[in-house]
């Protein structure tokens, strides 16, 4: 018997209590949207409130067509006594991280050209530097570097562990509402709409969503852990869950505010005055730590010893340095108010704990370049371990530079200056951004399943031409930042301050070009990645078997 | 059994790890940041830091979404050439109502933290609007946007009853007349201006963009913020030795 005008139901088939749930729950965020919306103080946040109605809208439309559309019974964990992975979050986070990578470098660009020139700001509310800077950084951070984290993590966890991740809506309902998160802080930034906490600007209604997103990020990870065929919990996770569950404690404790009403995007901090400072770099500092460090360390220990197809250097050696790198980090927050009103007791903590977080630092670093014993020459043939092991000995450098800027001191000339923001970005591009493009070149063949990368020449190209990029960027902000520093606090021969504050800003001005230069060479090595990771996915024969990667070895 | 095998009970346990880290990671917060609440000297006894007014409340709140403190810092280092160049250094307790506080991590502009009053407020309007027509060297943007739009300050005597439920010394007084004190405050002479002094001692009243059509802009508001910061604490009286308690 034919039925005529429905699709054919298989017997059995039942929505599930996730389905059902999570369907039920967007429509209730979708009303209440509408009502926000429609009573909303400000034109940004009823803005805001309709993009959080339409996403809730699309959710359970989503949810209900892939009910639709799936057999009576859901995935199966294992096809032939093979983890059935569920890749598709993985792949959605790899190209999201790709496309948000390139928009927070141009940005970048731009907001560097218009330290150099001011006209470029051209006077408009939403192009200005004090908007523009906020979404640059959120962008590459939490954006770039977010969806780089949540792919390799999902990747990853699924590959140690032998297992498909937990949940069903729960993998999709991270990622996209995480990237939906991005999408409403960076906005925000645009209109105005910011708490101006460094590194945590989003308002009170993004910060609940992406707790929740967070939460559940969290329990997906874990439950995926507990599926496990392995034993032991692999390296790579454990600093994976560190940064999870730090970054949603630091999360919590920075973003303690009240709105002024359900109906307004303003709100106030609990904190006020000193003891806010102090969260805000409690928070700002385990941000580099956890998010920037922790989570970045876990993609080494996968994929430097996967792409070298060695183990890990010494497993006694990542027990200690793991322990000590995350009891040590949250210390050195106090190190970002040196001099400040913060009492001295608490710079004085601060300072201490930030020159003893170098040796677990470098002790990550030791783990990861001697993973390389025996396969040194690699270097040689393989751009795409270049850039990993290139990134692990920035990682060194930067967790040097710390620690020294961290003495009292040096922080005394290098506060406020460039010489900060050189240091970051010699952690962040040389670090956290080589890092993750070793990491998505090998991700990018394993999971649209593809022979090889569609050009190792073109990496190549990509690695020499964004190195010179960073070497132009840090240079020249090291000798900005110190001539500032030095300008700001020298005196003429009578006792004068020599110099007006302008005249310290003039003299920026040659390496704000070099530097806005030297972000150009960056983002063009970045667009080459773009066009060769597409030329994989387009052009690269696809593997004739599956399961082409042997396990990971142990160390000893 | 040797003490590396006992690490195998986090390796085991996803439940256990996380435990682990919870506890790890929650030491050197707790240390550092619970005493900042209770520790007297923390925060100096000072005469003359109150809340602020509800103009300058509003401008604070524009200087936030501007995202000046991106560029500029609110906090003056006691060292030499700071105090030298920007005034007094900053005390804990100048910036104890502000929520979140401003003290900034780069000074791609000078400090700000003692403007109050070293400029004029035409100074202040013609730098915002275009400020190379008074410093040709300078970087910032422009923001002459500023004063062309009205301020909204309808709500804001809820923004100030938010405040005062986290304990900033808001009274209802000053709570309910917060959107009187708006207009008083922007407009000079106005004949209620003694009320509000008595609310808001040392609070500047006056057209600080200079306009007479009587319209309050983001502007005005901005600029009676930024006249106001680092002038409430009298330096001529104050006794750090005093505060060493």
């Amino acid at each position: 018997m034919a039925s005529i005008g429905a699709s054919p139901v298989a017997p059995g088939k039942r929505m599930t209590l996730g389905e059902g749930g999570s369907a039920l729950a967007f429509a209730a965020l979708a009303l209440l949207s509408i009502v926000v919306a429609a009573k909303a103080w400000e034109a940004a946040y009823a803005f805001h409130a309709y993009l959080f109605a339409a996403g809730s809208v699309a959710a359970v439309f989503a949810i209900m067509n892939r009910y639709n559309e799936r057999s009576a019974t859901l995935p199966p964990q294992e096809i032939d006594g093979k983890p059935n992975y569920n890749m598709g979050p993985v792949k959605f986070a790899t190209v999201a991280a790709m496309v948000w990578g390139i928009a927070g470098f141009t940005v970048g660009v731009l907001i560097a050209f218009q330290l150099a020139f001011p006209a470029l700001n051209f006077d408009l509310a939403f192009l200005n530097f004090g908007r523009m800077r906020p979404l640059h950084t959120s962008a590459v951070i939490f954006a770039f570097g977010g969806n780089v984290l949540l792919a390799t993590s999902l990747y990853v966890v699924q590959r140690t562990s032998r297992a498909r991740l937990a949940g069903d809506i729960t993998p999709w309902f991270v990622v996209l509402g995480y990237n939906f998160f991005i999408l409403i802080a960076g906005t925000g930034y645009l209109l105005g709409i910011t708490q101006s906490k460094e590194y945590a600007e989003p308002e009170w209604y993004a910060d609940l969503f992406l707790t929740v997103v967070w939460v559940a990020y969290l329990l997906m990870f874990m439950l995926t852990l507990r599926k496990r065929k392995e034993p032991h919990i692999y390296v790579a996770n454990w600093f994976y869950l560190a940064f999870i569950v730090t970054i949603a404690i630091l999360h919590l404790g920075n973003n303690a505010v009240i709105p002024v009403s359900l109906f307004s995007a303003k709100s106030y901090m609990v904190w006020s005055g000193v003891q806010d400072a102090m969260v805000q770099w409690w928070y700002g500092h385990n941000a580099v730590g956890f998010f920037l460090t922790a989570g970045f360390l876990a993609i080494m220990y996968y994929f430097v010893p996967k792409r070298a197809e060695r183990p890990v250097y010494s497993y006694r050696l990542s027990i200690i340095h793991f322990w000590a790198l995350i009891f040590l980090y949250i210390w050195a927050g106090p190190h970002h108010l040196h001099y400040t009103a913060l009492p001295d007791w608490t710079q004085t903590l601060g300072m201490v704990f930030s020159i003893m977080l170098w040796m677990p630092s470098w002790g990550g670093m030791i783990n990861g370049l001697m993973t390389l014993s025996g396969a040194w020459d690699k270097l040689r043939t393989d751009p795409v371990l270049r850039l990993m092991v290139v990134s692990i000995a920035f990682y060194g450098m930067s967790t040097f530079e710390g620690p020294m800027m961290s003495i009292k001191v040096v922080n005394s000339l290098s506060h406020y200056t460039d010489w900060t923001v050189g240091h970051v970005h010699s952690g962040a591009l040389g670090w956290v951004a080589y890092i993750s493009f070793g990491a998505v070149y090998c991700l990018v063949p394993w999971l649209w399943n593809r022979e090889r990368l569609y050009s190792l020449k073109l990496v190549n190209w990509h690695f020499w031409i964004s190195t010179l990029g960073i070497v132009l960027y840090i240079s020249s902000m090291w000798v900005a930042g110190i001539m500032q520093g030095l300008m700001w606090r020298a005196y003429t021969a009578l006792g004068f301050l020599e110099y007006s504050f302008i005249e310290t800003t003039e003299a920026m001005h040659p390496y704000y070009v070099i530097r806005g230069l030297g972000g150009i060479l960056f983002l063009a090595g970045a667009l080459i990645m773009v066009y060769n990771l597409v030329m994989t996915v387009r052009a690269v024969k696809p593997v004739a078997e599956a399961e082409p990667k042997s396990p990971l070895v142990a160390a000893e | 059994m040797s003490l590396w095998n006992k690490h195998a009970i986090f390796e085991k346990n996803s439940v256990v790890l996380v435990a682990g880290i919870i506890g790890v990671v929650a030491i050197g917060g707790i240390v550092e940041i619970a005493p900042l609440f209770y520790l007297k000297n923390t925060i100096e006894e000072v005469e003359g830091m109150r809340p602020y007014s509800p103009l300058e409340l509003a401008g604070r709140n524009i200087y936030v979404r501007e995202g000046c403190y991106n560029c500029h810092s609110q906090m003056v280092r006691p060292l030499r050439d700071e105090v030298e160049r920007y005034g007094h250094y900053s005390l804990a307790a100048e910036s104890m109502y502000d929520k979140p506080f401003q003290w900034g991590s780069k000074r791609t502009g000078p400090d700000l933290a003692r403007v109050g009053g070293k400029y004029s407020d035409a100074w202040h309007v013609a730098h915002l609007v275009d400020p190379r027509s008074l410093v040709p060297a300078s970087i910032m943007p422009g923001y002459p946007f500023l004063f062309e739009t009205p301020l909204d300050f309808d709500t804001i005597g809820t923004d100030l009853a938010v405040q005062a439920a986290m304990g900033v010394p808001y009274t209802p007084e000053m709570i309910e007349n917060a959107r009187t004190d708006v207009i008083v405050q922007a407009t000079l002479d106005d004949p209620d201006q003694a009320s509000l002094l008595e609310r808001y001692p040392k609070a500047q009243a006056r057209s600080f963009s200079g306009r007479s059509d009587g319209v309050i802009t983001e502007g005005d508001a901005l600029v009676a913020y930024l006249q106001t910061l680092g002038t409430l604490v009298d330096f001529s009286t104050y006794d750090g030795q005093a505060n060493v308690r």
